[in-house]
């Protein structure tokens, strides 16, 4: 299988933008010729700048699970949720199922990403040959799952829209919900910079 | 920004290659059969597929879609009544009150991907599938492709709706919840996007040809 001609080896460069398929001439300021996207064999820094955002993204993650994300008051009754304590309410008010899905949204699909990617990181900087199909597959789905993470971020929001009854009742969003929004963002450009190409490189890009 | 003409071209090589996005293995490239879609044999990731839906189809789902969108930005999403209260919300609803209720960065973030990149992308690709009718490329046609690229991962029209259910479910622990057209308006969205989702717009770059200036 590993005959499978790669375009590094032929001297080819495919354009990350528009798949254009160049050749390497080998010039720092190459451009693609046809959507005009600077060119590259690999996305530049993907490991240091992966590294940094996937560090920042869990530096945000902790008081985004820590600190609650939304507030309710009724009549008087202050009672501040925490994501995973939204999840418990919902489960034991009678949506399991849905309880399921924000578990999976909030806080499966995070920690996958962080365990995912340092992961991905680890062993294609060590040039590991380890798994490297399943590897590519994992960083697909990563990718995939990503966005979904938003979900309980866009229920916070529209249940303060919602819940303005005054004394009766009344949501507010707490600084928890801010860091879990921006943990999505910092995630996913943390995977948009990661090249999956490295998987496969071996030792050989140090970069 | 890309600025295209700098710095240094290649000459262009007629489009005979595929290389995987995913482990920069090369392929050549071959014509697909009906449904027929081609993977990569080291990563098994999607290197092409077979399109059954034309430029003309793809434009039809996209003004479909800026329908669906304008539908579901005037009407309101849900209502919910208590003690004969009742208090409704479209998405601008939800961004003016995180911004107002000290989430400001929340309300960006639900102004930038719920609004205006949905409507960056369906402009842009409304621009594009126009003129890629008659096989052309429209004016712009390298800048809209990369901003395309861009914004892309950057949408989450369908995130929100699933939200909308579970805020619904939330809410209807306490209040009556009506659901309003806004939501099924969100529903065609979702169904619409699900559709594009399978389609790759950077085949437009082989449809069509460059105009001679």
């Amino acid at each position: 299988m590993n005959e499978l001609p790669r375009a590094s080896d032929l001297g080819l460069i495919g354009c990350h933008v528009c798949r254009m398929v160049c050749r390497d001439i080998k010039a720092e300021d190459a451009v693609c010729p046809r959507c005009g996207s600077a060119l590259h064999k690999r996305k530049s820094g993907a490991y240091t700048r992966t590294w940094a955002l996937l560090i920042a993204a869990f530096i945000f993650y902790l008081p985004a699970n820590i600190l609650p994300i939304m507030r309710t008051v009724s009549l008087g009754d202050v009672d501040d949720n925490t994501i995973l304590s939204g999840i418990i309410e919902l489960w034991v008010k009678g949506s399991p199922d849905l309880a399921v899905i924000v578990f999976t949204a909030s806080i499966v699909v995070p920690m996958l990403k962080f365990v995912a990617l340092a992961l991905l990181l680890v062993s294609s900087q060590r040039g590991s040959k380890w798994a490297q199909r399943q590897r590519s597959k994992l960083f697909r789905l990563v990718e995939f799952i990503g966005y979904w993470s938003m979900l309980d971020v866009f229920v916070v929001a529209l249940l303060t829209a919602l819940v303005q009854f005054g004394f009766f009742s009344q949501v507010e969003p707490l600084p928890g919900v801010v860091f879990f929004g921006l943990t999505v963002v910092i995630t996913m450009l943390a995977s948009m910079t990661f090249d999956p190409r490295l998987i496969w490189d071996g030792r050989d890009f140090d970069d | 920004m890309t600025t295209p003409s700098h710095g240094t071209k290649p000459a262009i090589a007629p489009p005979t290659l595929w290389i995987c996005e995913h482990c920069d293995t090369v392929y050549r490239r071959r014509k697909l059969a009906r449904g027929e879609v081609a993977r990569c044999q080291r990563c098994d990731a999607l290197l092409a597929r077979h399109h059954s839906l034309g430029v003309r189809g793809m434009l039809a789902l996209t003004i479909t879609a800026m329908i669906a969108f304008v539908q579901a930005n005037i009407w309101p999403i849900v209502t919910l009544g208590l003690n004969g209260q009742l208090i409704s919300t479209t998405l601008w609803g939800c961004i003016v009150m995180m911004w107002r209720e000290h989430a400001q960065v929340v309300a960006v973030i639900a102004a930038l991907t719920l609004f205006f990149f949905p409507i960056v992308k369906m402009s842009l690709l409304f621009w594009v599938f126009l003129f890629a009718r008659r096989h052309q490329r429209a004016p712009g046609f390298r800048f809209v492709m990369v901003w395309l690229y861009r914004v892309g991962p950057w949408t989450m029209s369908e995130v929100f709706v699933l939200g909308a259910l579970v805020a619904i479910v939330k809410a209807h622990m306490y209040f009556e919840v009506q659901p309003n057209p806004g939501i099924f308006a969100y529903g065609v969205l979702m169904l619409i996007i699900t559709a594009f989702s399978s389609i790759d717009v950077r085949r437009l770059w082989d449809l069509t040809e460059e105009t001679p200036a």
